[in-house]
């Protein structure tokens, strides 16, 4: 076999992130909030064997958590963010190719001589490396990597580790396997097929494609190729360019004030602008959309789309119309509960049209938004902002539990005892 | 506070001596033109596996011996593996401690100070050995 694919996923990605500076919690349950504090998102080995559900309200949960000494935590998007560009980064030496799938997943195109030491020596560096738990999934396709993934994940003999390097083997795992977990079909597909007798992968994957293509799509068509060893799909090594940013976020309390959500647009528009800048990008529309939910009123949500006279991506100017916005939004008297902002229609930099009758951003502007972005990179996010965003604002998110940032602040990294 | 420290630290400082040295092309070229690469980073000198590079402050002090005092930051390298006389990380009962290696005569976890006694290393014992302790930074002016 000239290459096969390999999904490494990283094992309940955020818990273990809080875990790698915690020994003292190893055996210990660990659960992640969302923003705000609102749900479950991540729920480590242990705390999955107390039988508590993910993604339930916590303040439901919250007084059996305690009882059951769970170690709670505010999501550390600063730490899982760093944790997960080492988890890659330590990737890349064991793969011909690697694709970033998501925060705690990456695709890879491997050759070796044996396939499952290849596999093991993975699951160990990241173990030695990070002390990330992963487990790897190797096939023939990306389809058969992602069920490989999750049978070395649910099968313990398996240590980890799943190659599906031969028919037998995959036929095996896809005669227990029910459709609605192959990657790409949903639940409403796998009620539609279930009428056609196609209950389980196997049964899929010898199913007749070109007709199921005629009856469903050439997307459906590709999966069962997929099944059956065939590539369709290839690594996305760089994925395209966002065509919309948008940063929403909901208040941890309700905000009843017109400068307070000022101040919350003003923060959002520089995140979005930041990441506009990141990818190169100059945006000329702006989205701003703001939320409440009022008792006497009822739900209520409004947004408007505001034009610049040219494409930019100063934070300055695009937070003044994001304010701006805010305010012809604004009633008084509502109580408000979410605003966001989204830069759309994302252009790139150098398609940028030289136009000599409209005004065009100032070199100065952009040199000034390099400075911040540098400035902001080294010294961590926020060092440098408008004092339109407010200065510890009582609005942000509600973090009660949050760890500190071990691997971005000099003033957090862990303390050890000599 | 923080437009202190930009000020000080010099950001641009790097990026600008290169600026300068191309603005006398109107006049004699600089000979250190062509001899310009590029500034010294202490990066190089003490992180060789950045993915598995992490920072650590020590507190106490059984490692006096080795030079490492509180306050101190200490750089640590998880990709290495732990030899004998190596520095290193080690988490025993679930704790974090910074402690000598020795595998000879037997192993054991070694204080540089004599009033800490040596951790034995049993074969039943629970002990994980975090990472090596590369190099040790210390600020002489903090405290003072």
């Amino acid at each position: 076999m000239n290459h096969l694919f390999a999904l490494v996923d990283c094992n309940t990605f955020y818990a273990s992130c809080e875990k790698i500076f915690r020994p003292d919690l190893d055996d210990q349950p660990v659960l992640v909030l969302s923003n705000n504090d609102g749900c479950i998102i991540s729920r480590d080995r242990v705390a999955k064997t107390l039988n508590i559900p993910e993604l339930v309200p916590f303040f439901q949960v919250k007084a059996r958590v305690e009882q059951l000494g769970c170690h709670v935590f505010s999501s550390n998007y600063e730490l899982y963010g760093d944790i997960s560009a080492r988890v890659m980064a330590a990737l890349a030496p064991y793969a011909a190719a690697l694709e970033v799938y998501s925060i705690d997943e990456a695709f890879l195109q491997v050759r070796a001589k044996d396939y499952q030491a290849h596999g093991t020596a993975i699951k160990d560096m990241l173990w030695r490396d990070v002390r990330m738990p992963v487990c790897v999934g190797m096939a023939p396709t990306k389809t058969l990597a992602k069920l490989a993934n999750r049978a070395a994940k649910k099968i313990p003999r398996l240590n980890g580790v799943c190659v599906l390097d031969t028919p037998q083997k995959w036929e095996w795992l896809l005669a227990r396997i029910p459709t609605k977990e192959i990657w790409g079909i949903g639940s409403r597909l796998s009620e539609r097929l279930k009428m056609l007798n196609i209950h389980n992968a196997l049964q899929l994957a010898r199913a007749e494609k070109k007709w199921l293509r005629k009856k469903f799509s050439v997307v459906l068509e590709r999966t069962i190729s997929e099944l059956n060893g065939h590539p369709c799909l290839d690594l996305d090594l760089e994925p395209a360019p966002r065509k919309e940013i948008v940063c929403t976020r909901s208040f941890s309390y309700k905000i009843t004030r017109l400068d307070e959500l000022q101040q919350a647009i003003a923060s959002y528009a520089s995140r979005a602008c930041e990441k506009l800048r990141m990818q190169q990008g100059l945006t000329q529309n702006i989205w701003v959309y703001l939320e409440s939910f009022d008792r006497q009123v009822g739900y209520f949500n409004r947004q408007v789309v505001k034009a610049l006279p040219h494409l930019s991506n100063d934070t300055r100017q695009i937070s003044q119309v994001g304010q701006q916005a805010i305010a012809e939004l604004y009633q008084p008297g509502l109580r408000y509960k979410k605003c966001g902002i989204g830069l759309l229609d994302v252009r790139t930099q150098t398609y940028e049209q030289v136009d000599l009758f409209n005004p065009q951003q100032t070199e100065r502007s952009r040199a000034l938004m390099t400075v911040m972005d540098n400035i902001n990179h080294r010294y961590g996010k926020q060092t440098v902002q408008l004092a339109g965003a407010g200065i510890e604002p009582k609005w942000s998110m509600r973090r009660e539990y949050m760890s500190p940032r071990y691997t971005t602040r000099w003033s957090d990294i862990p303390v050890v005892k000599c | 506070m923080n437009s202190q420290l930009i000020a000080q630290a010099g950001v641009f400082a790097r990026k600008l001596l290169p600026l300068q040295l191309e603005k006398v092309s109107a006049g004699f070229p600089s000979p250190a033109q062509d001899y310009i690469e590029k500034t010294l980073d202490l990066n190089e000198l003490c992180v060789r596996h950045p993915s598995a590079t992490f920072y650590v402050r020590a507190a106490g002090d059984s490692m006096r011996g080795v030079g490492i005092f509180p306050g101190d930051v200490l750089v640590v390298d998880k990709s290495l593996a732990a030899r004998h006389g190596d520095i290193v990380i080690a988490i025993v009962d679930g704790e974090f401690t910074v402690k000598e290696l020795a595998l000879k005569p037997r192993p054991a976890l070694l204080a540089r100070n004599p009033s800490y006694p040596p951790i034995r290393l049993e074969a039943e014992s629970q002990v994980e050995i975090f990472g090596v302790v590369t190099h040790a930074i210390r600020d002489f002016r903090a405290n003072k």
